[in-house]
């Protein structure tokens, strides 16, 4: 339904825009109907500018965007009317998404406004009556209140309910989770579930492993604007691959294990992989020479492809940042 | 009035929530604490705070002189209606000038044009600043660099010396003209303050949503942009208001001022150009002094005090 190829986005930075900043990287991934996929990352790794980016909310420097293939990189004002019927997002922090000096009903009346400027006020209600069943709220404990009177994950469910007044087929979910206490995300996460089932597509963007893991059904690493490892989530999470996943979810704390332990397994770990890349080594197992890579891994040159290592299980470069060397050594320079 | 003063004040709910009342101070008002209960917190406050209420009281007296006050005045203000150089008396409150014109005749009619003045310049420089602000700090990019450049340029222009050569240049004399003038060299400062404020609330996660509801530009500007700073942008006109009064004052002294209507800077202007300071006619030149010194500091008074209005840190309780 959404596919992603090769998305790029280059901020210039110092005085007269001197130096490009790659805040993401030849980015590929794709989200089908009834799917979550979690774009997982650290802080900076470009995971919400490619939430922003779908959403249309800032514009990409290279690469495509296709949502049911129609390609949606560059949209008039018009065309992204009609695309925000389709695709809508919630963002993290629900306090700052209502604008403070007004009741939470004026979202859903700037909606109303847009969208549905003739549909009468009593079938309106009707429908925004179904919407926040379906999130579990009660119209008459919210309607009429500021945001400041309401918690946040009740202002977090508030926004999805918006987004399905609109019948969607994908909601980017930027760290939806993340600005609320642990007693109401399960009520949260649970929604996306029951979203899911409903043939939503979600792309979910977070920096809480488990999390990831909770709700989606693929998930996508992302470091420093690079997708270094994506697949199944069962897959990612059981068999990491990349160091740089591998590292992530060492970084977990386990209730069953010290910090001791870990540590001992890391180091051997670390020492089993030095000098290898099992990119560039499936790369050669396929018979190709590495001038070939391109052709090997969907045409994105310079090691930030990926291989295919396993059945919808793929891998980047080992090398960390995209301006390193590779650890299996300097066959390819970026 | 006082039947729209809640009863007991919500001054104890400012005090249970100064951490939302602090974080949004930067830009006016912005946490509205119960249904119906800002405007009218607002109001309460503006009621208590003396500088308001004086400043609003100077004001408001010298406006309602100005409407009203020619309905009962015998004489026109250029009429040659009594003996000259007469100190005020029952007859002539204010005196006469040396041709014997009724200075407070001339003094209820320069209030007229000098409240226009303030209405119509800082209107200009109102709506041209705000506008430009605007769409600078939501717009940002290569429109905002060109509104920025132009509003530098603008800046730096010594707009009095502009005036000068426009008014003596074009020779347009009449009040609207001259407040148009001064509406056109005053924006500068006000574009700066609203496009800093617009840029940070465009980054607030509630603009993005609004955009994503399929809402262009003017109507998030409109709706969800601008009533976060209504406060701000109020006290910004209450300034302009001043600043335009003060500005045709000067330009009025010097002598150019309307030649088809009165003002008070031409009033002083006169004084001076018929030595009424030497000749010891002291009612001639102290109300439109006094008159403008009055209407332009209360308006700064009432400024100060509406800050403290809309700024819960300011409050002095």
């Amino acid at each position: 339904m959404l596919t992603l190829s090769g998305l790029d986005k280059v901020y210039r930075t110092g005085t007269f825009g001197t130096s490009d900043l790659h805040a993401v990287r030849q980015v590929s991934l794709d989200v089908q109907r009834g799917e979550v996929v979690s774009l997982i990352g650290e802080s900076g790794s470009g995971k919400s500018t490619i939430g922003k980016m779908v959403l249309h909310l800032l514009s990409s420097t290279g690469g495509t965007i296709t949502f049911d293939g129609r390609d949606v990189t560059k949209l008039g004002f018009r065309a992204r009317r009609d695309y925000y019927r389709k695709v809508q997002g919630v963002f993290q922090d629900p306090f700052s998404s209502f604008n403070p000096i007004y009741k939470v009903d004026r979202t859903f009346e700037t909606l109303r406004r847009s969208y549905f400027p003739r549909v009468s006020s009593a079938s309106w209600r009707e429908k925004l009556d179904d919407a926040l069943a379906a999130v579990t709220l009660e119209p008459g404990d919210i309607l009429g209140k500021y945001p400041h009177q309401l918690s946040g994950g009740q202002l977090q469910r508030l926004l999805i309910a918006r987004a399905l007044l609109l019948d969607i087929e994908l909601l980017v979910a930027d760290e939806i989770i993340s600005m609320l206490d642990a007693s109401t995300r399960i009520d949260v996460l649970n929604l996306l579930g029951e979203l899911k089932g409903r043939g939503l597509g979600i792309l979910f963007v977070t920096h809480d492993l488990s999390l990831g893991n909770y709700v989606s059904d693929r998930v996508v690493i992302l470091y420093k604007g690079r997708v270094v490892e994506r697949g199944d989530t069962s897959a990612v999470f059981d068999d990491p691959l990349h160091p740089y996943t591998r590292d992530l979810l060492a970084s977990v704390p386990h209730l069953d294990r010290t910090w001791e332990e870990v540590e001992a397994q890391e180091a051997e770990r670390t020492r089993r992989l030095a000098g290898r890349c099992l990119y560039h080594e499936d790369i050669t197992a396929q018979g190709r020479s590495l001038g070939d890579e391109a052709e090997a891994v969907g045409g994105v040159p310079n090691g930030l492809g990926l291989v295919e290592h396993a059945p919808g299980h793929f891998v980047g470069c080992f090398r960390k940042a995209a301006e390193e060397e590779c650890p299996a050594g300097p066959a390819v320079k970026p | 009035m006082t039947a729209t003063q809640p009863t007991a004040g919500p001054g104890t709910e400012a005090s249970e929530q100064p951490g939302v009342a602090g974080a949004t101070s930067g830009i006016g008002m912005t946490g509205g604490r119960k249904p119906g209960g800002d405007a009218r917190e607002t109001l309460y406050f503006a009621l208590r705070n003396p500088k308001v209420i004086i400043g609003m009281v100077v004001v408001l007296g010298f406006l309602l002189l100005g409407l009203i006050g020619p309905a009962f005045l015998k004489y026109a203000p250029m009429d040659y209606a009594g003996p000259p150089m007469a100190p005020p008396s029952a007859d002539f409150p204010f005196g006469t000038t040396t041709f014997g014109q009724d200075v407070f005749a001339q003094f209820v009619a320069g209030l007229r044009s000098t409240f226009l003045v303030g209405l119509l310049g800082g209107g200009v420089a109102a709506v041209i600043g705000m506008t430009i602000g605007f769409v600078a700090g939501y717009r940002g990019g290569l429109i905002d660099e060109l509104l920025n450049m132009l509003t530098n340029v603008v800046l730096v222009i010594p707009g009095f010396v502009v005036l000068i050569i426009i008014n003596a240049y074009l020779g347009v004399r009449s009040v609207p003209m001259q407040a148009l003038y001064i509406g056109i060299f005053s924006w500068p400062w006000v574009a700066r303050a609203v496009r800093s404020q617009t840029l940070s609330l465009r980054s607030r996660d509630f603009i993005d949503l609004a955009r994503l509801s399929g809402v262009g530009v003017g109507t998030i500007l409109r709706r969800e942009v601008a009533p976060n700073m209504y406060s701000y942008l109020f006290m910004t006109f209450v300034l302009l208001f001043g600043g335009s009064i003060l500005t045709a004052a000067s330009l009025d002294f010097i002598g150019l001022g309307p030649t088809n209507a009165m003002s008070l800077g031409l009033m002083m202007n006169q004084a001076v150009q018929w030595s009424a300071l030497h000749l010891g006619l002291w009612w001639w030149f102290i109300p439109p002094g006094l008159g403008i010194t009055l209407i332009v500091g209360s308006l700064y008074i009432m400024n100060v005090g509406l800050d403290e209005v809309f700024n819960p840190k300011l409050r002095e309780m």
